[in-house]
């Protein structure tokens, strides 16, 4: 009887199996990954999403009180604060200052392969092997400011004071400017040469060419490499860490210090709370970049 | 006439950038420099700054007396950088090794078939891949501490292998190779594994690499996660090195520098041409 069944079990499942291999294969094919990523990731992140709505013992919700505290918190506000300015200064920086740099790679010709690596040269080095050079670099009697001296000028103490927002942003440019240079050269050799051509038999100048031509037309190209240098603007929290340690500067006090102070000291709370809250943001940020490029993707 | 100006421009634009790019590797070349200098010379160069000792800092290209001790003394006679150097290639390479092997059949599943739900999984593992490292630190601290790997090499590797970046990028790679080539291959008799391993390894090639160049780069530089997730000193990757040092140490630090970007800027050589295809195809679009 047992066996009869098995057998009968066994041939359903061949049948349905052989039946429906190309739509089951895909699946197949995704099983290891895709377990991997819910135990790693999805149920434990749904745990974390679980516990921000209870108490410190997780055994009494508590709605929204997490949530709170943790908008409420100083610290919170320091950071956040901190990040928002960071990204505001950082990411038109660097993407207008790439976006100068490819313009004039181009104009230099296709011999550039070597200026191009050096570009893309810091992308390489680790955050922990480059650390030694910016103590060296920023410190008080570094690098920096003697030949800031040397020009006549007085340097400063650039950790210990508000500059250290400074130290920060250039890094972060050193680290990224090749990364989106490459982006936007491929944005840039996107554009067909015959509309140059066409406007400037037209009588249109060069910077008229970069106002209506280039500009339109790299848009989708700006957008992609802002919300790529958006997501690297969270790494550069390792140089930061290497050079200044878990207590910085309050002026580079970013959330990655906040999360990582809160993680040491167990703060479960507030860390479920603002992890939960962060990951929305970005998501948000990802689903209407993602909108807005099929919107623009139709239109063209 | 005309064409001279445009020759000479052109000239003038590569100056210029060529002093832009010596001024992004200077902080290499100091380094290298500075690996080359004996003890007495990197006391004096940089002692104001590295031992607090009173005088004036001298940063120099090159140093008067290279030496190769700072090297000698790292290889020989530095028990702690060689652990840590080690965890960092059995970590790094556990990582990728374990990317190929779930991933691979992921992105060729993700990217040569329709089926429902794929869409889905596709923003998923999109959304994943963007979030940072503290957004997912106590969740991952929580599955690792249930698994009690915690404070293990594990702790490090298993996080790693199951990131989605290597299957987003291997996806776009398989997306692009022709249909008529596997449809080919269909009518010529071949099955789903013959056409994966003929077809789509070889033409997928570029894509593999340019994911575990990434992905080297990525993870030879991995700082929080080893941080959070390990305690053990012996455990650390060699990227913590530099942060753990004593002023005792300070002779070496720069060789040490120098050695630890070494094996990056090792791949960075050979695959430049890969990694531009692989920041180009991480733009997030489907």
């Amino acid at each position: 009887m047992q066996k009869k069944q098995r057998r009968h079990w066994v041939k359903k499942w061949t049948s349905i199996f052989q039946n429906r291999r190309e739509r089951i294969t895909p699946w197949i094919l995704l099983a290891p990954s895709l377990s991997g990523v819910c135990i790693f990731v999805l149920l434990p992140f749904a745990d974390v999403v679980r516990r921000s709505f209870l108490n410190a013992v997780g055994s009494e919700f508590v709605g929204l009180k997490n949530y709170k505290s943790v908008l409420q918190n100083t610290a919170f506000e320091l950071a956040a604060g901190n990040t928002v300015r960071f990204l505001a200064v950082c990411l038109p920086l660097l993407l207008s200052i790439s976006l100068f740099l490819g313009l004039l790679l181009l104009r230099a010709g296709e011999k550039s392969g070597i200026l191009k690596s050096g570009f893309l040269l810091p992308m390489a080095v680790p955050a922990g092997s480059v650390v030694l050079f910016w103590q060296l670099f920023f410190d008080k009697g570094g690098i920096l400011n003697e030949l800031l001296e040397q020009a006549g000028v007085r340097g400063a103490d650039y950790m210990n004071t508000p500059k250290a927002f400074g130290v920060l942003v250039a890094v972060y440019l050193w680290k990224n400017l090749g990364y989106d240079m490459i982006l936007w050269i491929s944005g840039l050799l996107g554009i067909p040469d015959s509309l140059y051509e066409a406007a400037k038999m037209d009588g249109a100048n060069g910077v008229m060419c970069f106002v209506h031509i280039t500009c339109p037309l790299l848009l989708p190209t700006a957008f992609l490499t802002g919300i790529l240098s958006l997501v690297n603007a969270f790494k550069v929290f390792r140089e930061a860490y290497m050079i200044a340690g878990n207590y910085p500067h309050d002026s580079i006090y970013m959330l990655q210090n906040l999360f990582n102070n809160w993680f040491l000291k167990l703060d479960m709370q507030k860390m479920t709370a603002a992890a939960v809250m962060l990951a929305l943001i970005l998501g948000l940020i990802l689903i209407g970049s993602q909108k807005i490029e099929e919107k623009w993707g139709r239109g063209m | 006439m005309g064409e001279r100006n445009v020759k000479k421009r052109k000239v003038a634009v590569r100056i210029l950038l060529t002093l832009f790019v010596v001024n992004l590797i200077f902080p290499v070349l100091l380094l290298a420099a500075g690996s080359f200098m004996g003890p007495e010379e990197l006391k004096e160069s940089y002692g104001s700054v590295l031992y607090g000792i009173d005088g004036e800092l001298q940063w120099k290209l090159f140093p008067l007396y290279p030496t190769l001790k700072a090297y000698l003394q790292l290889l020989l006679d530095s028990p702690d950088f060689f652990v840590m150097f080690w965890n960092s290639c059995r970590q790094t390479f556990s990582v990728l090794a374990g990317q190929l092997l779930f991933g691979l059949p992921a992105a060729w599943a993700l990217g040569r078939y329709r089926f429902p739900g794929r869409k889905v999984i596709l923003y998923l593992y999109m959304i994943l891949m963007i979030l940072p490292f503290q957004v997912t630190m106590v969740s991952g601290y929580t599955v690792l501490s249930f698994f009690s790997v915690l404070d293990t090499h594990w702790a490090v590797i298993l996080p790693g292998v199951f990131a989605t970046f290597p299957v987003f990028l291997m996806t776009k790679f398989f997306q692009q190779i022709p249909d008529s080539l596997l449809e080919a291959a269909k009518v010529d008799g071949a099955g789903a594994a013959a056409s994966f391993f003929y077809i789509g390894l070889p033409l997928g090639m570029p894509g593999i690499v340019s994911a575990l160049i990434l992905n080297f780069l990525e993870y030879w530089n991995a700082i929080e996660a080893p941080m959070t997730f390990l305690k053990t000193k012996s455990l650390l990757p060699v990227s913590l090195y530099l942060s753990n040092i004593t002023v005792s140490d300070m002779g070496s630090a720069f060789a040490a520098s120098i050695l630890i970007m070494a094996p990056s800027i090792f791949l960075f050589a050979c695959g430049q041409n890969y990694l531009e295809q692989g920041i180009l195809a991480s733009g997030l679009k489907e």
